[in-house]
């Protein structure tokens, strides 16, 4: 992978920043030219939540190329708290500990490594939020 | 537009097909399908395939595939839609015959997965996918799937093994189909007692790794002696990513896709007599069922295993065993899909046959629900 591929996404995926509409004010993640709601084109970047629910997830066993050493691990498909919705694995937890509504929080991870000589990339995993 | 016919189709069985290159497979299945249709003059010829850039490192396909069957000078390309290649070939193919740019068209779909190591495949099925937000996180096709098939659980009150019957109709289809992968039956408490692929889905849920070409020759329909008639075809693509989708448990692209095709074949669906669904897991399967519209939402499971899908049942569906049973390779998939269809209303399904099928419908998806093509087919 070239550097500039992994570097143009790090403010994105470091802080979780995403996209509002100036027009009709839906949020999305990740950037977008165009609202697929109104059709603006003025959007402007937005700070998301780093807080949210688990709405649905599951266990991946047989991954793909690069993650091997991370399965199984849990994937899920999260509500932040400002309504936008994000994939992410979770870690932190145990699988059979997840459930519907369990509230997470991002945090900093490694996510994989390009090769023995390669980029390590990092970003955003989510993890049970202790109350 | 003049009306397009399927004058000819080709198949190769479907396995793991260690002695022939990707190159052979198309072959096969093109000269028996060009035999089929009883001509050698064909103008153009589009090749559907997903993986072929990871799996073999081999792109050019449509140059490389024309020449595999003595032609030069012609038309020749390829498309990709990543599983619903073959079903946007065909849709592509059968515009060039209908707008009358071409006079006779070679669809040909190929993969060949057995080639690659299970994590490559995985890599390269996932490439259906956002790379920087969606295959970034490690999740797999299967596991997209999963969070949909949980969801749908969850909100439908869908049992497991209402939806897990889904595969078993499948493999009872697929018994006595010369072209099938696995063409036995499978219980659904062996499907149950299968380990987690990507949970909830079990592993016996999931379509496998194949190779296989499938070819259909598309001819005017004034010239063409065989009786079955493309009714219409209709592609949809929906949002990128299932995070931006209002509810993950419907395929609008598939919502989409079928009004389209419905309005211009001017037939209803109650007109349908045999069906071809995506279902590279069985939840896939079921959705699609459902938003085809033959099947209220939420119900789609419970209709699968009341026996209405079976091939004497109400809606005789993925006759020859679907992706499960049938097999799923998948840039060709979707053409097995329609020369299928082809099949039975010529009346030559052999124990597949769906007695006096005159209509029937194909569909295939790309990604999970992204990229939807219908095609509708029926006798003359
Ligand atoms: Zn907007």
């Amino acid at each position: 992978m070239s550097v500039p591929r992994y570097w143009r996404e790090i403010k994105y995926r470091y802080r979780l920043i995403g996209e509002m509409c100036t027009d009709c004010g839906a949020a999305f993640f990740p950037r977008r030219a165009v609202c697929p709601r109104c059709g603006s084109k003025d959007l402007e970047e937005c700070k998301l939540s780093e807080k949210g629910a688990v709405v649905s997830w599951t266990v991946v066993r047989n991954p793909p190329a690069g993650y091997e050493k991370y399965a199984p691990y849990v994937v899920a498909l999260i509500e932040l708290d400002d309504g936008v919705r994000i994939l992410s694995q979770v870690v932190d937890v145990e699988p059979e500990e997840v459930e519907a509504g369990m509230r997470v929080e991002a945090t900093f991870r490694r996510v994989r490594e390009d090769g023995s000589s390669g980029i390590i990339e990092y970003g955003y995993k989510f993890r049970p939020v202790i109350e | 537009m003049r009306s397009v016919s399927v004058a000819g189709v080709g198949l190769t069985r479907i396995k793991e097909h260690w002695e022939k290159s990707l190159r052979d497979l198309f072959a096969e299945a093109a000269l028996k399908a060009l035999d089929d249709a009883g001509t050698d003059e064909i103008d153009a010829v589009y090749v559907s395939n997903m993986g072929s850039a990871t799996l073999q490192s081999q792109l050019h396909l449509g140059a490389m595939m024309a020449d595999a069957i003595g032609k030069r000078g012609i038309t020749a390309l390829r498309v990709e839609a990543a599983s619903a290649s073959g079903g946007v070939a065909f849709h592509e193919g059968v515009k060039a015959v209908a707008s009358g740019l071409h006079d006779c068209v070679l669809v040909g779909g190929v993969e060949k997965m057995s080639d690659a190591l299970p994590g490559e495949v995985a890599a390269a099925l996932a490439m259906a996918e956002d790379q920087e937000y969606t295959a970034y996180t490690g999740v797999t096709k299967l596991g997209l799937n999963a969070l949909v098939h949980r969801r749908y659980m969850e909100r439908f009150g869908a049992e497991a093994k209402e939806i897990a019957m889904f595969a078993v109709r499948g493999h009872e289809h697929a018994v006595g189909c010369p072209h099938a992968q696995y063409p036995f039956k499978v219980s659904v408490e062996r499907i149950l007692a299968s380990p987690m692929e990507a949970d909830p889905i079990h592993m016996l849920e999931c379509s496998s790794v194949g190779d296989g070409a499938a070819a259909i020759i598309l001819r005017p329909a004034e010239e063409a002696e065989d009786g079955v008639e493309v009714a219409s075809t209709a592609v949809a693509t929906d949002f990128y990513h299932l995070t931006e989708r209002y509810d993950i448990t419907v395929f609008e692209a598939v919502r989409w896709a079928a009004a389209r095709a419905f309005e211009a074949a001017g037939v209803s669906h109650k007109d349908i007599d045999v069906l071809e669904v995506h279902d590279d897991t069985t939840i896939t399967g079921v959705v699609s069922l459902e938003d085809l519209g033959f099947v209220e939402k939420g119900k789609g499971a419970a209709f699968v295993a009341e026996g209405n899908t079976a091939r004497g049942g109400e809606l005789p569906t993925n006759t020859f065993g679907g992706l499960k049973a049938r097999g799923n390779p998948v840039g060709a998939t979707g053409l097995y899909q329609i020369a299928e269809i082809a099949l039975q209303l010529r009346g030559e399904a052999g124990p597949c046959q769906v007695e006096g099928a005159e209509t029937g419908l194909a569909q295939s998806l790309g990604g999970l629900g992204t990229t939807c093509a219908v095609t509708i087919l029926r006798r003359r």
